[in-house]
């Protein structure tokens, strides 16, 4: 950036636009932001990396953004330079709080939407989301230059939604560029400069937080009063913590120092904290020695929404485990977890997530950047039980729902908006109903889309819904959802028993309807995943005391190689480390052994088997 | 370092030798063994054999220099040994004689298939020296042997074991159960005609289907269904049963004798690890740990050689060993293969020499019926017939 004009710190708000891109996973973001900041000459072309905005490998692998950040590039129109920073938003509902946040630091954002795909339903709620915080929105249809894209439909589709002209949806490309640079024009044009006060105590607020092993905490803010200095002091608002500024500056698209950053301005923090909960999503940062008198508000909480033991399969490693999760929770605040021990796999933690996606990605990380080998346990969501005396039981592991006298329990419950195309309504109403769903209203986006609502219970939820509506919708169907308090509902313990014993790992809480479902679906599993023994082995499902479904693995009577001359000696023996070697892998239930692979099999919800009881 | 000082340690230890005869008539569809049939082009080097046998013979004493010692037992298997004529085996034979020596009551047994023996070969066979003759019988049941690919007429065992007998030589018959398609009738009628023709010993082995065989392919294809592993017990336990009421003891897990005298000891070496060198293609040789002409200890040592019959001659023609790898044996590796050997045999082992204590399990696998627990009060570790079948299980628990 050669123009002093849009120096940071220096830059005229007039001369700022601060905007995001709105877009489902595969909708091309990540290729179009690389695209731009080729075209803004931010990114010289022979340094570009593919999706070179998404930092980390499991980013890059999954083709999506966790972590946000912002970039900001320079573009002239009508021979005026302007500032324009791009804030990166991840796209999935699990992250829907970081994604209201980046979306605060924006005055407008692009729609982006694949041509050949149209709208999604996480898509649609960001949008609701963006347009409830007025920013302007640019409806952009990208990869026109695939043969199966449909762009009159989808503009149309578009327009329709935002109550625009087809003609104003733009047509881009981002992987051949085109339409690209009109679309920057777009931005300085249609999207509004912010506005602040200059001369008022400064205020800050903080859309993305980042742990970097060199630099500690990395705090993104974008500024909406006053101005941050190096070397001053600051004070979070949440807490009043207040730490010193070691370095400011902006991401263009390597980090930056700079002399500062004034109103209007997106850029990094580095504090020199090494917790990223100490630098809050959502809260606000001002002078130490000149506070705001009000935050910029909307900060709240993580709230885990789903739960699930996390175990190190060589129990040996439980120490390695934990610090990886020490070291994970610098990097992510809504990680929640507290050590848990089950008698079936030893010694591991019980972690909160946001969702689904959140769990996979830690246990991912955790397998990846640390090399543990895990076993997660079926994810479940928060029970309240209420007893008869009274008493209110938080219920987060399913083993530790209370035994006595009942009188209620309550789960939690979301509003789930479903896309579809209309062809499929009779297939999702199914679907929800299997699932105990409500059935709420159904709104017609175009003559073929629909937009359904229901109210499920985030179990439900958790389990494989979305896996089950992507395949039964021949993957068209969309979901986004978000919690909406919870209602009471018939639930029960289901245990699982090995030779009379409680398996605490495979211990659900189902609806009473679903329980002889499960209880056949895990024992049948079991069957086939623990090898015969030498005696045999009676696997139970139970309600209490009462069985609902029995299996029994018989005893193994053979288990010795009919030769074993001179020749076959060494490849016996081989034989016998490799098989003690296994031996050692395994769980001991009582005197039961399990493979490790069980427990993963058993638990994987991935597996169609356990829904064909369920259908009607 | 005195000769009597070296004797001390190699020579407390049986020797052994092995002569691996790799070729067939034809490849039976179960096999996995080393061994070639005519159409197989490592057939042709059936000629340069022998002479390829007896170079490594002479290379062999060469290396075991003052630990070489008469062999207590020979054993020519293969293959089909009988594919060689007699005369050929008894140089095989008289090549160990040269080599090493031969103890005046050494055990010489040679395999040999019912159809490619004559009353005159067996009687050439014992006049060589030949002490023991180990038919591969399989089973008396036609679907059974066409299963097993097997082209003997039933009818000539017994012809075989007659001949056998009328020329001195003790006679073993080899049995399979758990052939595809073979009913537990089935199992105890080739069971019946075996204990009919008296022999002095039976093995019996629970027919093992390898993956890069024909009936590996078979399984896969599902043209073939393999005999189930409590069926397999069950044909293990009737075996048991009609060959202890007809007199013959179990030794080993697979393996039966009518007398003491009469079990294999050349097996049994194998079962208490003495020594024992493996002649010919693939064939595998073992040393215990002995010590250099200098005193300096040498650790136990094991090797095979090259597989393919032609490569094992030329390697030999040109006046190098036939060795395709050896293998390092750690303290461990012996420990583990000894308990996993003795274990094996009737007479069991001691408690003490397994490379742990393990008062709990061995506590675990008396209750369970695996060990008899008398043995074990006695201090040694002995199999039940349960235990026998389970006899890999409990291995792993006491190493």
């Amino acid at each position: 950036m050669t123009d002093a004009r849009i120096e940071p710190a220096a830059t005229a708000p007039e001369l700022i636009r601060n905007f995001c891109i709105i877009a489902h996973i595969d909708h091309g973001k990540s290729t179009l932001a690389d695209r731009m900041l080729g075209i803004t000459g931010v990114l010289e072309a022979r340094l570009q990396k593919a999706q070179y905005l998404d930092r980390m490998d499991i980013e890059r692998e999954r083709g999506i953004t966790i972590k946000s950040q912002a970039v900001r590039m320079p573009w002239e129109v009508e021979g005026k330079a302007h500032a324009l920073n791009m804030i990166d938003t991840p796209g999935h509902v699990d992250f829907s709080y970081e994604v209201s946040r980046s979306l605060a630091a924006c005055e407008g954002a692009i729609l982006l939407v694949d041509a050949a795909q149209g709208i999604e339903a996480q898509t649609l709620a960001n949008l609701y989301l963006a347009m409830e915080n007025d920013l302007t929105i640019i409806p952009v249809l990208n990869k026109i230059d695939l043969p199966s894209a449909d762009p009159d439909r989808y503009a149309a589709e578009l327009a329709q939604l935002i109550g625009c002209e087809e003609d104003e949806v733009l047509r881009v490309s981002g992987k051949t560029g085109l339409g690209v640079e009109a679309l920057l024009d777009r931005v300085v044009r249609d999207i509004p400069p912010p506005v602040g006060v200059a001369d008022a105590p400064t205020r800050a607020m903080i859309f993305d937080s980042v742990y970097d092993t060199y630099r500690g905490v990395v705090t993104y803010v974008r500024v909406v009063d006053g101005s941050l200095k190096p070397r001053e002091k600051i004070a979070m608002m949440s807490t009043l913590a207040t730490h010193d500024l070691l370095e400011i500056g902006v991401i263009s698209p390597e980090p930056k120092p700079t002399k500062g950053l004034g109103v209007g301005e997106v850029g990094y923090l580095i504090t020199g904290v090494k917790d990223v909960r100490l630098s809050k999503v959502g809260d606000t940062v001002t002078q130490a020695n000149n506070r705001a008198a009000e935050s910029l508000g909307g900060y709240r909480e993580p709230l885990p929404m789903v739960y699930s033991g996390l175990f190190p399969l060589d129990g040996s490693d439980f120490p390695v485990l934990r610090d990886a999760l020490d070291k994970l929770q610098l990097n992510d605040a809504s990680l929640v977890y507290e050590p848990e021990s089950s008698v079936a796999l030893g010694f591991g933690f019980r972690c909160g997530y946001l969702g689904l996606l959140h769990l996979e990605i830690v246990r991912d990380r955790l397998e990846r950047e640390f090399g543990i080998e895990l076993i997660s346990t079926a994810p479940n969501v928060v029970y309240e039980v209420e007893m008869e005396d009274g008493k209110i039981v938080s219920v987060t592991n399913p083993s530790e729902f209370p035994a006595g006298k009942i009188s209620e329990v309550r789960e939690p419950v979301v509003e789930a908006s479903i896309l579809v195309p209309s062809e499929f309504i009779g297939t999702v109403m199914e679907l929800c109903q299997e699932r105990r769903g409500q059935m709420g209203t159904m709104n017609y986006l175009s003559e073929t889309r629909v937009e359904m609502h229901y109210t499920l219970p985030l179990a439900e939820v958790v389990f494989d819904f979305f896996d089950q509506l992507k395949s039964r919708t021949r993957g068209y169907g969309s979901l986004d959802y978000e919690p909406a308090g919870d209602q009471t509902a018939d639930l029960v313990k289901v245990d699982i028993l090995l030779q009379g014993e409680a398996v605490d790992a495979f211990s659900a809480v189902v609806h009473r309807d679903a329980a002889y479902a499960y209880g056949v679906s895990m024992v049948t599993k079991l069957k086939d995943l623990i090898d015969r023994q030498q005696f045999e082995i009676p696997i139970q499902a139970a309600i209490g005391a009462r069985i609902i479904a029995r299996e029994t693995i018989r005893a193994i009577r053979k288990d010795v190689l009919a030769k074993c001359y001179g020749g076959d000696i060494s490849r016996k023996r081989k034989l016998l480390e490799k098989q003690k070697a296994g031996k050692k892998r395994m769980k001991n239930i009582g005197s039961v052994e399990v493979p490790p692979e069980a427990f993963i099999a058993a638990l994987s919800t991935s597996d169609d088997g356990s829904d064909k009881g369920k259908k009607k | 370092m005195s000769d009597e000082a070296r004797l001390s340690v190699a020579h407390e230890r049986d020797f052994g030798v092995y002569i691996h005869v790799p070729f067939c008539a034809v490849r039976c569809g179960y096999c996995d063994f080393n061994t070639y049939a005519p159409g197989e082009s490592e057939f042709s080097s059936r000629s340069d054999y022998v002479a390829a046998a007896l170079s490594e013979m002479a290379g062999a004493r060469a290396t075991m220099g003052t630990d070489s010692r008469p062999a207590r037992t020979v054993f020519i298997g293969g293959g089909t040994p009988t594919m060689l004529d007699a005369s050929a085996l008894g140089a095989l034979l008289n090549g160990v004689r040269d080599t090493w020596g031969l103890d005046a009551d050494a055990e010489v047994t040679s395999e040999a298939n019912p159809d490619s023996v004559t009353r005159e070969s067996l009687g050439e066979l014992a006049s060589a020296g030949f002490t023991r003759v180990s038919f591969g019988m399989q089973s008396a049941v036609p679907h059974v042997l066409a299963t097993l690919e097997r082209t003997h007429n039933p009818d000539n065992v017994a012809r075989a074991v007659q001949w056998a007998r009328e020329a001195g030589l003790a006679v073993s018959l080899d049995l399979i159960y758990g052939t595809p398609g073979e009913s537990l009738a089935d199992w105890e009628t080739s069971l019946d005609a075996a204990i009919a023709l008296e022999p002095d010993h039976v093995s019996a082995y629970a027919l093992v289907i390898e993956s890069g065989t024909r009936m590996g392919s078979q399984l896969r294809r599902g043209e073939i269904e393999a005999v189930d592993l409590d069926t397999q017990a069950d044909m293990y336990e009737a075996a048991d049963a009609k060959l202890s009421a007809a007199g013959y003891g179990w030794y080993e897990v697979s393996n039966w004798a009518k007398t003491d005298d009469q079990r294999c000891r050349h097996n049994i070496a194998y079962w208490t690890s003495q020594d024992w060198w493996g002649i010919g293609p693939g064939a595998h040789s073992y040393l215990g740990p002995t010590q250099s002409a200098d005193g300096s200890p040498i650790p136990a040592r094991r090797w095979w050689n090259v597989k393919l019959p032609r490569a094992y001659a030329s390697r030999l023609a040109a006046g190098e060993d036939a060795i395709a790898e050896t293998e390092p044996l750690s303290a461990d590796d012996l420990a583990l293969e000894a308990v996993m050997l003795r274990l094996r045999l009737a007479e069991g082992m001691p408690v003490g020499d397994l490379p742990e204590r393990r008062p709990e399990r061995i506590a675990a696998l008396v209750a369970d019926g695996v060990l008899d627990g008398r043995a074990a009060l006695a201090g040694r570790l002995v199999l039940t017939l349960r235990g026998r079948l389970l006899a890999d299980a409990a291995v792993r628990a006491l190493t």
